[in-house]
């Protein structure tokens, strides 16, 4: 929920960096999916100790311990993409992963990949659309998914015995109406920034670079209330009307990200330490079926009041859910199939949740609008986060009456890189 | 075939590698274009000739398969026809930078339906209607005559087109960009959907240029040259495929997921393709 005290006039006088811009928070959360959950979550933000170079205002490192693009604030777009790798020689994956590594961290500070137009008989490297345009906060994060390491029992790139115990396709929960075109992939880029064209510039121009190597899977767009949008700088709201707030480990807290996100020495192969793993889900929501649903009942679906985004019985956004609360009727006040409550199961499992609206378009079947939720959120361990509180929605979240999985993939983030190193060179060497 | 894009090839070829001086790079402020030099204008000129024959050698191909192929339809052999009509177009497409360098020409041959005013739609793709959607020769003749007399026209212009370096290395993409917007689509052969052998003459055709000027090019950038071999194999090895005898299957016998591959094929080989271009720098 990210509850972000700073007014936009702050970050435009530029008297914050960036970094602290960034940072997320979140008190002790639950993994909610689509709800507007909240246990409460304040982002406090500090006078930036390297007061700003205006440079670097608008600037995501690119480099560093951990990949950005995970504990990032939230931009406003994301262009995700995932990839099939067609080369079969592990040579050309790592120089894949060296130019785009190179082309990314350019790419992050606003500049373009390669040099300009020099000969006018060649087309020029860059493609051109970014040109002028400031770096937008622009995060690049790649991941690799299980069939790069074994697809149809071929140890592909001798990649194998590297495999993490993680890094499986997930297991089919009921109702899943997953297509093959939004499933899988061997490769991940998310690009996140506060213009889509500097997005989608940053994947065009990796997906170029990768032209003989790996080709597109399929692609997603996805998209919030603009920072502009909402000066107040409020919990987001999803296509449902509801905020949809993110209960979110304290992404300040080192002790947080360790336990919830970041893989740890000891869990896996070593080649994962500090990166996270993504779980995507491409979920349609029926907003026309949504949109007859009366109030109380879209409420009841949630857990929350639509307006204030307090749980029900509650009076503010930010109050605990009280699920042991009865109403005179002997009913639970936060019925036992609402979302809100399902997604907190006991409390432990938490995820880091970077979610984006998407709307595509009319679905050509149905005449309907296809939109809904692209789900991205990172974890250090699968099997204990995000699996365990989608059985219990999967199972029987009211919410599931309105929505639908159409697309799902899993992939291990990389861990961040120091200038002059790859990313992926701990997997790859 | 394109309407638009045509002699301007011409117009801004000639210098490419004649006069170019050879150190003042600070000059050109306004374009940043980098110096290019002409280190070895005999070589290249001995490839442009070459390409200039290999094109002739095409056309005149093309007018022997034209013959063949309209004489079936004034015959009123529809199956012969039919058979002819792919592999004639083959000798066309291959040479396509050169052929449709004829503006006027190119319609009349290669038209699709809906590129020009219904009334002045001839050539190929119109007799390519009759024959499948229609199942007939009859009113054909005359298209088949004239479609005759455009082919010879052009076997006579070709002679006097001017191959510059540039040509090819234009040639060598717009080959594979046409794969890329007319072909993967389906769109050139609508109706008898003969589309592979468009697209694997195409191929060719890019192959051809490749060739030619690989001895250059590996002198500036071995590794492209030898990635572009390497994707030129992948793409054969997919067309390979869909070989139906000394012909190719229809491209409606292809399932979405071929037609995807052939397609991200094409884009792996035109991407180091484009760089074909560096044999005009200084090196």
């Amino acid at each position: 929920m990210t509850k972000n005290p700073t007014s936009y006039e702050a970050l435009t006088e530029k008297k914050v960096s960036r970094r602290d811009i960034l940072k997320t928070a979140g008190i002790g959360g639950v993994g909610v999916i689509l709800g507007a959950s909240g246990l409460g979550g304040v982002l406090s933000l500090k006078e930036s100790r390297a007061a700003g170079p205006e440079l670097n205002q608008e600037i995501v490192p690119f480099y560093g311990k951990h990949q950005s693009g995970i504990i990032t604030k939230t931009q406003n777009h994301v262009y995700f993409v995932s990839l099939d790798v067609t080369t079969s020689k592990k040579e050309d994956l790592v120089k894949l992963f060296k130019d785009w590594t190179k082309a990314s961290a350019l790419m992050t500070e606003g500049k373009s990949v390669g040099k300009l137009a020099s000969n006018e008989f060649l087309p020029p490297d860059d493609t051109g659309e970014a040109a002028g345009l400031s770096p937008s906060n622009l995060t690049i994060t790649f991941g690799v998914g299980p069939s790069l390491f074994v697809k149809d029992n071929q140890d592909r790139f001798g990649l194998k015995q590297k495999q993490p115990k993680e890094l499986v396709d997930l297991p089919a929960f009921p109702l899943d109406a997953l297509e093959e075109e939004w499933t899988g992939g061997d490769l991940c880029i998310q690009a996140c920034a506060d213009d889509l064209q500097v997005a989608f510039h940053a994947v065009r121009n990796l997906i170029r670079i990768a032209r003989g190597k790996a080709t597109l899977r399929w692609a997603q767009t996805g998209f919030q209330r603009t920072k502009q949008a909402d000066h107040k700088n409020e919990t987001p709201r999803n296509l449902f009307g509801f905020k949809d707030g993110t209960v979110n480990p304290d992404v300040n807290s080192k002790n947080a990200l360790n336990k919830h996100i970041w893989v740890q020495p000891g869990d896996g192969p070593d080649w994962l330490i500090n990166g996270s793993y993504l779980v995507v889900r491409r979920i349609q929501m029926f907003i026309e079926v949504w949109d007859r649903t009366n109030l109380r009942e879209q409420e009841n679906t949630f857990g929350r009041y639509r307006d204030s985004g307090a749980p029900l019985g509650q009076k503010n956004e930010f109050d605990k859910p009280e699920f042991t609360h009865k109403k005179e009727n002997g009913e639970d006040l936060i019925p036992v199939n609402s979302h809100v409550r399902l997604s907190h199961g006991d409390g432990t499992e938490q995820i880091l949740r970077r979610a984006y609206s998407y709307a595509d378009g009319m679905d050509l079947k149905t005449g309907s609008f296809d939109a809904g939720l692209l789900f991205l959120c990172f974890q250090r361990t699968p099997s204990k986060q995000f699996i365990p509180i989608q059985k219990r929605l999967a199972k029987m979240d009211k919410l599931n009456e309105y929505t639908s999985h159409r697309g799902s993939a899993i992939f291990a983030c990389l861990p961040g890189v120091k200038q002059g190193g790859f990313i992926g060179e701990t997997l790859f060497n | 075939m394109k309407l638009v894009k045509l002699s301007g090839i011409f117009l801004l070829s000639s210098s490419l590698l004649i006069g170019c001086s050879n150190s003042d790079t600070t000059s050109s402020t306004e374009k940043k274009v980098k110096e290019t030099k002409n280190t070895s204008a005999p070589a290249l000129k001995g490839v442009t000739d070459e390409y200039r024959q290999y094109a002739i050698t095409e056309i005149e191909e093309f007018v022997k398969a034209t013959e063949a192929f309209t004489t079936a339809v004034k015959n009123g052999e529809i199956d012969k026809a039919k058979q002819l009509y792919g592999p004639a177009r083959m000798h066309y497409e291959r040479a396509e930078p050169i052929a449709e360098v004829f503006g006027d020409l190119d319609p009349k041959i290669d038209a699709r339906e809906g590129d020009v005013p219904e009334a002045e739609w001839g050539g190929y793709h119109r007799i390519e209607k009759g024959l499948w959607i229609e199942n007939t020769t009859k009113g054909y003749e005359q298209m088949a005559d004239q479609l005759m007399k455009d082919v010879n026209l052009l076997r006579a212009k070709v002679e006097t087109v001017e191959v510059t370096p540039d040509l090819l290395i234009t040639g060598a993409v717009d080959l594979l960009n046409e794969v890329s917007t007319s072909k993967v689509t389906g769109e050139e052969d609508r109706y008898s959907h003969t589309d592979l052998y468009d697209f694997a003459a195409n191929v060719e055709g890019a192959e051809k240029i490749y060739q030619l000027l690989q001895p250059e090019l590996e002198k500036k950038d071995k590794e492209v040259s030898k990635e572009i071999g390497a994707r030129f194999d992948d793409v054969y090895g997919l067309l390979n495929q869909h070989k139906n005898g000394d012909g190719y299957q229809l491209y409606t016998e292809l399932t979405e997921a071929q037609v995807k591959q052939l397609s991200q094929a094409i884009d792996a080989l035109a991407e180091p393709l484009s760089q074909i271009g560096i044999i005009t720098e200084a090196s």
